[in-house]
């Protein structure tokens, strides 16, 4: 199984990103996806600046992958997929149909983790797209796993998100802002002061989700360590980690490890333990609420 | 522009068609649609008695199927499919890829609406269902602003609908996995958005605490009104403050912009809940089909009186409403 990690979710400056990806560089993942996903406010890189890291990264033996954003509202948006999507050079990974439809009978692309793929039938019509590989949606469980697995379509690959803050949901509205009393057209970029995104508690104190702009994510961190055996055991392809500000490389190390044979999954576990900020969760693998954790 | 209405039984079907309603939309009781809800919705016969109903008064009927099924539940969302064509209902509402490509190849005659969880928020997304599948119409989801919807219109070859009137969803429909989080459930797996099952009220000297699943959505003063626990308007704590961190209780409500949507040629206005009472599904028909009516008779001179903006709150989430992602402000 192969390693990869995912696009940066969150705002950070051109500084950290590309110190971030240095060191990407020299760590042992196979396949990494770049881009932003969530606002297209955020242009502390452009399209030059991405292209570029994915070069680096392609030379130092990473497949990298172009992230498209998830939700696409302007027109503006709409043309920059098309210049992502008309590169020439590293696949795409679609998180909109509009994606899709760019791509079709043009390129091989990745069908990202927003796009709703809940049975064979939809996995074949992508196939048919051109698809290469998907990655499975949050909420889907291991039995969908297991059953989509059966009736994957020849040569498609299958990649599950193992570790890191779930995406739960994208709006219109930009919540980063909202906290400060701002409207999203005048919102100063505050989200670049939160790496790791806002931290929303219940009142009783709880940790609950994570504001990250329009996106929000979930509190605790979802962890898929215990389940690696499984997801071998299923065919799965890759495995995805979500950047994070914090500890990244630790625990791409601590998975490495564990998909290598060279590490039990339990001792992987503990070496993640002081990674989890906020707790962790592994609900939608068992088909219980996301925010769930089962395995003990 | 047509007026579309939630019937979630006979008696709002009912309302909805006596009251004005252009078309009402429907579901089977069961996963099958997004409104999931105990006591709700329509069995084949049911069905068939109201599309006599409303076919009989001039007004068409759609029937939603958009959840997205699973591996195992595939038989029994393509039989829907099937049962829906059977019964000739005037479109069939759909959002999962793949239940639209076995209907448009088993089913080619029959008229496809791509739903709201089905998330095309832009032109190139609609372009791909409308090749795809022949989609005749695309309801947008509650992101868009007004000059957006207005873009969109221009440049897509498919029927444009939008919402009117109805709780507002702050998120992107179709992309959003809250629900599940907390409870197991979501729109797009169950129908459900924080379903009632998992609602649990506490009474105590110092106010009402309302819970998800054993999340504390929000907690009211003695004599605060309470709001249903919708998880994203619940009131949490970031920053040291707490307030509102997604969104406030409150409706959607297009009457101050209707004349725009109009000129646009927004093919039809949506009101949702279907989970709603008929007397709700009644008011919120009579009230928007006049309010239409007045619009297009002359669009140019159209301001919402003040009546139907009463009514509308009276029935209103939270008795108050807002334009949502239409004007910037809001987003």
């Amino acid at each position: 199984m192969k390693l990869s990690l995912g696009p940066i979710p969150y705002f950070w400056t051109r500084e950290a990103v590309l110190d971030f990806y240095t060191r990407v560089a020299g760590s042992p993942v196979d396949i990494v996806y770049l881009g932003e996903t969530v606002c297209s406010k955020r242009r502390a890189l452009r399209l030059p600046d991405w292209l570029d890291i994915a070069e680096r990264l392609a030379g130092a033996g990473k497949e990298v992958v172009l992230s498209t954003l998830t939700l696409i509202e302007a027109e503006s948006e709409v043309a920059y997929m098309r210049t992502l999507t008309e590169n020439g050079r590293f696949a795409i990974e679609a998180n909109d149909m509009a994606a899709v439809g760019m791509l079709e009978g043009v390129a091989r692309f990745v069908v990202g983790p927003h796009i709703n793929v809940y049975n064979g039938g939809t996995l074949a019509l992508l196939a048919r797209a051109g698809a290469k590989r998907w990655v499975m949606p949050m909420e889907l469980d291991r039995d969908t796993l297991a059953a989509l697995q059966a009736q994957r379509p020849a040569g498609m690959e299958t990649e599950v998100f193992v570790f890191g803050r779930l995406p739960l949901s994208f709006s219109a509205r930009c919540f980063t802002a909202r906290a400060h009393n701002l409207s999203k057209d005048e919102c100063g970029f505050r989200c670049a002061d939160y790496p790791d995104g806002m931290a929303l508690r219940t009142r009783e104190d709880k940790t609950f989700l994570n504001l990250n702009g329009i996106q929000v994510q979930s509190g605790e961190t979802y962890n898929l360590v215990h389940e690696v055996g499984a997801l071998q055991a299923l065919g799965v392809d890759v495995l995805r980690l979500a950047p994070q500000a914090q500890d990244l490389f630790e625990i791409v190390e601590a998975f490495r490890g564990v998909v290598d044979g060279r590490r039990e999954s339990s001792a992987a576990a503990a070496l993640l333990e002081p990674y989890l900020t906020g707790g962790s969760c592994d609900g939608y693998w068992h088909g219980a609420p996301g925010m769930d954790r089962l395995h003990a | 522009m047509e007026l579309v209405c939630p019937a979630g039984s006979m008696t709002a079907l009912k309302a909805a068609v006596d009251n004005g309603a252009d078309a009402v939309y429907m579901g089977f009781r069961d996963g099958t649609n997004a409104r999931n809800f105990p006591g709700l919705n329509f069995d084949l016969d049911e069905a068939r008695k109201a599309l006599v109903y409303a076919r009989d008064r001039g007004a068409r009927v759609f029937l939603a199927i958009n959840t997205y099924p699973r591996p195992h539940q595939w038989d029994k969302w393509r039989a829907a499919v099937d049962q829906a064509a059977g019964l000739g209902v005037d479109a069939l509402i759909l959002a999962d890829p793949g239940l639209m490509d076995y209907c448009a190849q088993t089913h080619p005659a029959l008229r496809l609406h791509l739903s709201v969880q089905g998330s095309a928020t832009n032109r190139e997304a609609i372009d791909f269902y409308v090749r795809h599948f022949g989609v005749r119409r695309v309801v947008l989801p509650r992101v868009l602003s007004l000059a957006q919807v207005q873009n969109v219109m221009k440049r897509v070859n498919a029927e444009v609908e939008v919402f009117g009137f109805g709780s507002l969803c702050v998120m992107v429909e179709g992309r959003c996995t809250l629900s599940s989080y907390v409870t197991g459930d979501s729109p797009n797996s169950s129908g459900v958005c924080s379903p009632a099952k998992a609602v649990k009220w506490e009474e105590s000297a110092a106010g009402r605490r309302s819970r998800l699943n054993g999340v504390l959505i929000d907690v009211y003063a003695p004599d605060e009104p309470a709001a249903y626990p919708t998880l994203c308007k619940g009131r949490f704590e970031v920053g040291g403050k707490v307030y509102y961190a997604m969104e406030e209780p409150t409706s959607l409500n297009v009457l101050d912009i209707l004349p725009d949507l109009y000129r646009a040629g927004v093919a039809a206005i949506k009101v949702e809940g279907r989970q709603r009472s008929p007397v709700y599904v009644a008011q919120v028909t009579r009230t928007l089909r006049e309010a239409i009516d007045a619009c297009a008779a002359a669009p140019e001179q159209f301001t919402p009186a003040r009546a139907w903006v009463e009514q509308l709150d009276k029935v209103a989430e939270g008795r108050c409403h807002t334009l949502g992602a239409y004007t910037r402000p809001w987003q």
